[in-house]
């Protein structure tokens, strides 16, 4: 038996390590480049406003800074819009108007980087501010100014209206109902922050014609599709896909928010392909704070019907999405709220109806991601909260009516009111083994006894459904790039072997996880195989890393490619032992001969064969590539319970105890599926209790930094509890589903949930997040149950 | 204008002619080409540019090279000691301290000024230690036992020859 250290269900420890925890990482801006230039931008204060002048002369003036571009200049060469990831538009640089605040108005170039930040103080912007729409509900009033005056055929701030399910008979069932709740459930802006910010270094050789960009990006291969595109539209002229380079480098966090393509990317490459020079532009916190892309923004009206007996029947969600200046949000073409009709959630119920109107309004591009693209975080939030209404009012325990309404584990396949079917699940094991493993009756009897006393401790369930691993090619695409994924790997003689892949690690481990699956389809040691990803000009095409894809289609994709290379290593196998391929079997990682286990190849004889002993007729070589295009998508779940306790002399809510669950179908490492899912809870928890975006009336942004914008530091974040169940997707080739996400959809609601619920008695049925001190000292205050 | 700057950097003695505004963080970068210091906000909120100053930690984005001229300062760059990863460097790898790596050298460089001082923290102790650095992945868990996994190291000597990552 070959003896390796690698495979399916082990804590391998990262190959990714040794350089970070030296210091030695790559990431883009410790990238120097002989001859390099920086950019920094120049932001508008206003949200909305037209563009009287722009005066570069005193940039131009200062030694160093060598250009200031201007909207002007890219409208010159057709460049001063963008199509965003959904098919809208957006402007790179404005020509004459503003529409949010922190909008890129002009870009200095410059020798050095403080001498660019010079330019930029020195530019002189010349502002008539305009009446900016800021609420989304005022949006849609006829009067409202248009956020978008540009869309000639829309004389409207209304983008598009979606729906999904069965309206009739979801109207009929609520007429029907025995018992109906309703909560408007407000998910506000929220942003990513990786710790890294966004940046690039672009380089173009005048002389070969190539064009390099080292960017933050989680999704290379398709940035490069689209240069090569918006060149070919622009004045410039194409640059052939094949002269475009884009390489992300090791990148610090990305979460969706280095997906979208941003307009200090282009405005930099342009300023490459100008100056001949490489052009350096790393924005700093507040910059990426306030302008990149923003998560959420639903306001959502959820109603609940049922019977009295406690049995879910149908479900009716009205959604007003604020998609800020551009629908720029990155969800597969075909879905503009996502995949939001999930939100039937892990109940069987007979219908469910599902509408989302999007709206601009003067804020940045929104609806992107924030741990969670597709709106799974708010279809879980919307049917996670709504459960909690209906079990307070029908004075049921939650748990016992999430046990009622469970879809049954027979019943997968099941297909969802609103189409999707879920390949596999047992949400009954998963709560069970929660509720036991966190002595919640116990906890049930605590609660009762210290509210007898006047303290204030809560116990919160979410039990979610996730849709993962987009996906399947009949329906998914961005900007009709099919959303499959790619591997491609090469046994080198020597029995070692390299795999480039098409998605892109930002922190996930996938130099180690990788390898594991190549380990463990080829029998090859893990500390042998190399795992490359994120440069366009070696990886194959793939549609990159967001909404917990990589797994569930890179990691098929890979562990197809080795199969293929397995298939081919059978008939080597064959060859070398002078047997007939039938006879042939693949035992303990090695290839042996039925009934003759003695008689018996490793990977890497046949490796080795592959290049000095192949079979003749047989092509030379040991690899393989694989296209996957994944059947269905995948349905990682889980059970949270979450235990809170609530000071009443500052309204703090604790977090004393959380415990997740989760089931991603087959786990390749445990450790770190373990710490995506601490980091997942920690992301879920921020925008529950701290976390939150939000503008004045003339469209300010109230939280332009880190010392207004939270994010959770140890002190806050609990020591998080894991446990697991294994689900396989039944048609991942080797059952995995994704789990990036997951703790980020499912630790809202479960906090929510357990807020509320300390709170139920006093009449409270629903509290928005991020549940503040604040919020919650006002309730008390309001019931006498502040102390002073 | 320009101010001569003398810095021990990880025991090596640098000097440069910089203009008084020169951030320490970028002193260290750009100057210096130590790009393990990384630069997270522009508020001292995150503490991704952690270095320690004369053995504590400080966040080098929000002081100038000017001021500390004449300190000692060691970089992540400096832990690693004869080829042999500090026990701190150690503890990350073996807890799995860090995801995307951006803010695991200041979290590295502010739990070794802690076990300077407190071998053994609680984790309550290591929380408080660590709350001026902000880390988006891991959720601070693995980063609390990568800390106590370290001190259990350096009070242990004889066990000291762990694994190399």
């Amino acid at each position: 038996m070959v003896t390796h250290a690698g495979g399916y269900g082990r804590s391998v420890k990262r190959k990714e390590d040794p350089r970070f925890l030296r210091g030695l990482g790559n990431y883009v801006d410790d990238l120097k480049l002989p001859s390099m230039l920086y950019m920094d931008i120049v932001r508008s204060p206003y949200a909305h406003a037209k563009i009287v002048s722009i005066d570069t002369s005193k940039a131009l003036a200062i030694p160093g800074v060598l250009a200031v571009i201007t909207g002007k200049d890219l409208d010159a060469y057709k460049l001063a819009w963008m199509p965003t990831l959904m098919s809208d538009t957006q402007m790179v640089l404005p020509v004459d108007r503003v529409v949010y605040q922190a909008q890129e108005v002009a870009a200095v170039i410059a020798t050095e980087r403080y001498i660019a930040a010079d330019g930029v103080a020195a530019v002189e912007v010349e502002y008539e501010p305009l009446e900016p729409v800021v609420d989304p509900f005022k949006a849609l009033d006829p009067s409202s100014p248009l956020v978008r005056p540009d869309h000639a055929d829309k004389n409207t701030n209304h983008i598009w209206h979606w729906e999904s399910g069965d309206k009739a008979r979801t109207d009929q069932l609520f007429n029907e109902a025995e018992v109906t709740v309703k909560e408007h459930i407000y998910l506000p802006r929220i942003h990513v922050s990786s710790i890294e910010t966004c940046g690039c270094v672009a380089s173009f050789d005048r002389v070969s014609g190539k064009l390099t960009v080292w960017m933050t990006t989680q999704a290379p291969h398709a940035i490069r599709t689209v240069f090569s595109l918006v060149t070919a539209a622009s004045a410039v002229g194409q640059i052939p896909e094949h002269k475009i380079r884009i390489i992300s480098p090791d990148i610090g966090g990305g979460f969706g928010g280095k997906v979208p393509v941003y307009p200090g990317y282009v405005i930099a490459t342009a300023a490459s392909v100008l100056t001949g020079h490489p052009v350096k532009w790393i924005e700093d916190r507040s910059e990426n704070l306030q302008a990149d892309s923003f998560a959420r923004d639903y306001h959502m009206d959820v109603e609940l019907a049922g019977k009295k007996d406690g049995t879910i029947t149908a479900l009716r969600v009205k959604t007003l999405a604020d998609h800020g200046s551009a629908d720029a949000a990155a969800n597969p073409s075909k879905f503009p709220a996502g995949l939001f009709n999930v939100c039937t959630g892990s109940y069987a119920m007979e219908a469910a109806h599902v509408e989302v109107d999007g709206v601009y309004t003067n804020k940045p591009p929104g609806g992107v991601a924030y741990r969670c693209s597709f709106r799974v975080t708010e279809a879980v939030h919307a049917i996670e909260r709504i459960v909690d209404s209906m079990a307070l009012k029908l004075k049921v325990d939650p748990a016992e009516l999430r046990l009622k309404n469970f879809i049954p584990p027979d019943q997968f396949p099941y297909k969802s009111p609103t189409g999707w079917e879920y390949d596999s699940g047992n949400y009954e094991g998963a709560l069970k083994k929660a509720m036991e493993k966190i002595g919640y009756a116990e906890l049930r009897r605590e609660q009762a006894e210290k509210r007898a006393r006047g303290e204030l401790m809560g116990i919160g369930i979410c039990t979610f459904t996730e849709i993962v691993g987009a996906g399947p090619s009949n329906t998914f695409d961005i900007l009709g790039i099919k959303m499959f994924d790619s591997a491609e790997i090469r046994v080198h003689p020597t029995g070692s072997a390299i795999v480039r892949i098409g998605v892109q690690s930002q922190g996930q481990g996938h130099e180690t996880t990788f390898a594991q699956i190549v380990a463990e389809e080829l029998g090859l040691p893990v500390e042998n195989i190399t795992v490359e990803h994120g440069d366009t000009d070696t990886a194959p095409y793939g549609l990159g890393t967001y909404a917990s894809r990589s797994t569930p289609t890179a990691g098929a994709a890979t562990a197809m490619a080795a199969r293929k290379i397995r298939e081919k290593a059978k008939h080597i196998a064959a060859h070398l032992l002078e047997a007939s391929p039938d006879d042939i079997e693949w035992v303990n990682y090695q290839f042996q001969v039925k009934g003759a286990p003695q008689r018996s190849k490793t990977m890497a004889d046949i490796a080795f064969a592959a290049y000095t002993n192949h079979p003749q007729g047989m092509e030379a070589g040991l690899e393989a590539v694989d296209y996957y295009d994944p059947p269905n998508l995948t349905f990682p779940f889980g059970a949270y319970i979450c235990v809170v306790d609530i000071d009443r002399g500052t309204g703090q809510v604790k977090i004393r105890r959380f415990l997740a669950v989760d089931d991603c179908g087959t786990i390749i490492n445990p450790m770190i599926v373990e710490g995506q899912i601490h980091g997942g809870l920690t992301m879920g928890m921020a925008p529950a209790l701290l976390e939150g975006i939000f503008y004045d009336e003339n469209g300010n942004i109230q939280q332009g930094t880190f010392m207004d914008y939270l994010l959770p530091t140890a002190m806050e974040t609990p020591a998080w509890e894991t446990d697991k169940t294994t689900t396989p997707s039944p048609h991942h080739p080797f059952g995995a589903k994704g789990v990036g996400e997951s703790a980020t959809v499912g630790a809202p609601p479960a906090i929510a949930n357990a807020v509320v619920d300390a709170l139920s008695h006093l009449g409270v049925t629903h509290l928005d997040i991020p549940i503040t001190p604040w919020k919650v000292y006002q309730i008390l205050e309001e019931h006498g149950l502040a102390e002073v | 204008m320009t101010q001569k700057v003398t810095l021990t950097i990880n025991g090596e003695k640098r000097e440069a002619e910089v203009e008084p505004r020169l951030l320490l963080v970028h002193f260290i970068r750009e100057v210096c080409n130590l790009t393990g210091t990384h630069i997270g906000c522009d508020t001292t909120s995150c503490g991704a540019c952690t270095v320690l100053i004369n053995g504590t930690p400080a966040k080098s984005c929000t002081l100038l090279a000017v001021q500390v001229n004449g300190a000692d300062i060691t970089t992540v760059e400096g832990l690693e000691q004869n080829g042999q990863l500090d026990p701190i460097q150690q503890g990350f790898f073996e807890e799995h301290g860090l995801q995307c790596g951006f803010c695991t050298p200041g979290m590295m460089l502010v739990g070794k000024a802690l076990l300077e001082k407190n071998p053994d923290p609680s984790e309550e102790e290591v929380r408080q230690a660590i709350s001026g650095n902000l880390c988006r992945c891991t959720g601070y868990v693995n980063i609390v036992k990568a800390i106590q996994y370290a001190g259990k190291k350096m009070r242990e000597p004889a066990e000291a020859a762990a694994p190399t990552a």
